[in-house]
């Protein structure tokens, strides 16, 4: 039986952060790895020495001191309350001052803020993951849990795109992924090297052929919200019900908590209502210009 | 033991059309298979065949002086290599090679426009269907062209 997702995401299990939501937590850099040559995945451990439950699709507000806090998505094993990892990309001044971190580095955290992606909710059915260049890390805590728990699932599939064979996150994993757990795994890079032998094209292409039941089937989707738009169209196409695809949305979320309104999508704030949603909650909204 | 008109049915390109006319393209088709690294066909040369790819993957790359072979596209199981064939002046654009062992249905250009001008339903269907590969690869090459990997917001 497949689960009823009418009402939309769950809220993550055990995710709602202890204390002040405002105040930030001291976590220290445990290791670091660099993934490709502009984003690095970190572990992190909290410097009291306790846990930070999360959900899957949930992030936090991630803090360089004297320099700045962005949302990041938390990219770690939602069965390791104990090690928070995030994969963060450089793309601006705090990013920057985040990949730049060695172990021993204290950070600040807040949070888990928002709402994750409700794996629980394709129990019993197929689950198609559709990820776009970093937007594979807040779709990788799925992706465990979903393994975690692998006989209560039907097929799996990854559908992955990235710009070129040298930006592809978790390489290892994913073959591991493949290779071990029967996930169907297709990746796709946009433009290729001379040492690439896989697909070449954009990852919308990869929907067609992927192998899900429509109607019994969870789908969750993150990258640019250019590749979501068409991705969702190609998803829907195929027979999956708005209400069962998930897009995890990005805004410009500063407080983590509904107060300041920075991340406001017409009737959402995108901290607490989502990052993910329910297609059918914001297909309207992801197609008006300058919103 | 399946014939050319089996493989051809049985193809998602022709899912959903009707047998009887899938079945007129058995007598310009036949099997063929390419071993990795084999070229299917090399830029500028005669477009002489509509390629039904049934198993493995194909590369349309294209030489670039001081880049080597820059790929441009794959193509893979389940999907058709070329519309050149029904577009004048006939010729390959690119060259496409097998990334796999590749094992396709190759139809010929000239029986299948031939057949195409004999029986307008037959060629009304095909050109439906070559439209929908146009129409997902231009759609495809239009979204590539936006580059949505590179980052554009700081943080």
């Amino acid at each position: 039986m497949v689960a009823d997702v009418t009402a939309g995401p769950e809220t993550g299990t055990g995710a709602t952060p202890a204390g002040d939501p405002l105040l930030p937590r001291p976590f220290r850099v445990v290791a670091v790895r660099r993934d490709t040559h502009d984003t690095v995945t970190m572990e992190l451990a909290a410097v009291d020495g306790g846990d930070l439950p999360f959900a899957p699709g949930q992030f936090t507000m991630l803090q360089a001191f004297g320099v700045g806090e962005v949302p990041i998505s938390i990219s770690g094993d939602p069965a390791r309350p104990g090690a928070l990892t995030h994969t963060v990309r450089d793309v601006g001044g705090v990013t920057r001052a985040l990949c730049a971190v060695t172990p021993g580095d204290v950070l600040g955290v807040r949070g888990p803020f928002g709402r994750g992606w409700g794996v629980a909710d394709g129990t019993g059915g197929d689950v198609v993951v559709v990820a776009g260049g970093i937007g594979l890390a807040p779709l990788r805590p799925a992706v465990v849990a979903v393994l975690a728990d692998r006989d209560t699932f039907g097929r799996v599939s990854l559908l992955y795109g990235a710009r070129s064979p040298s930006e592809v996150l978790f390489g290892g994993e994913l073959e591991r992924w493949a290779a071990g757990h029967g996930v169907d795994v297709e990746v796709t890079v946009d433009q290729a090297d001379p040492t690439w032998g896989g697909r070449v094209g954009v990852v919308t292409e990869l929907v067609p052929g992927a192998r899900f039941d429509p109607q019994r089937t969870l789908a969750l989707v993150c990258g640019p919200e250019v590749m979501m738009r068409y991705v969702a169209d190609a998803l829907t196409t195929r027979g999956i019900p708005p209400h069962r695809v998930r897009l995890s949305v990005e805004r410009n979320m500063r407080c983590g908590v509904g107060l300041c309104g920075h991340c406001q999508l017409r009737e959402h704030l995108v901290c607490v209502d989502g990052p993910v949603f329910a297609l059918d909650r914001v297909r309207r909204q992801l197609a008006v210009r300058e919103l | 033991m399946q014939t050319i008109g089996d493989l051809l049915t049985a193809h998602p390109f022709f899912e959903g059309v009707d047998e009887r006319l899938v079945r007129e393209l058995e007598r310009c088709s036949r099997n063929v298979h390419y071993r990795l690294g084999e070229y299917l066909f090399h830029e500028g040369e005669s477009a002489d065949r509509l390629l039904v790819i049934r198993r493995g993957r194909v590369a349309l790359d294209v030489h670039v002086p001081g880049r080597g072979e820059v790929v441009v596209s794959t193509v893979d199981a389940g999907e058709v290599v070329g519309w050149s064939w029904f577009v004048p002046p006939y010729t390959w654009f690119f060259d496409a090679r097998a990334v796999t062992e590749v094992s396709a249905v190759s139809v010929d250009a000239t029986c299948l426009r031939d057949r195409c001008d004999a029986d307008p339903v037959l060629g009304y269907t095909l050109m439906q269907r070559i439209a929908q590969v146009m129409y997902r690869r231009l759609q495809a090459a239009r979204l590539r062209m936006l580059d949505v990997y590179e980052a554009d917001h700081g943080g």
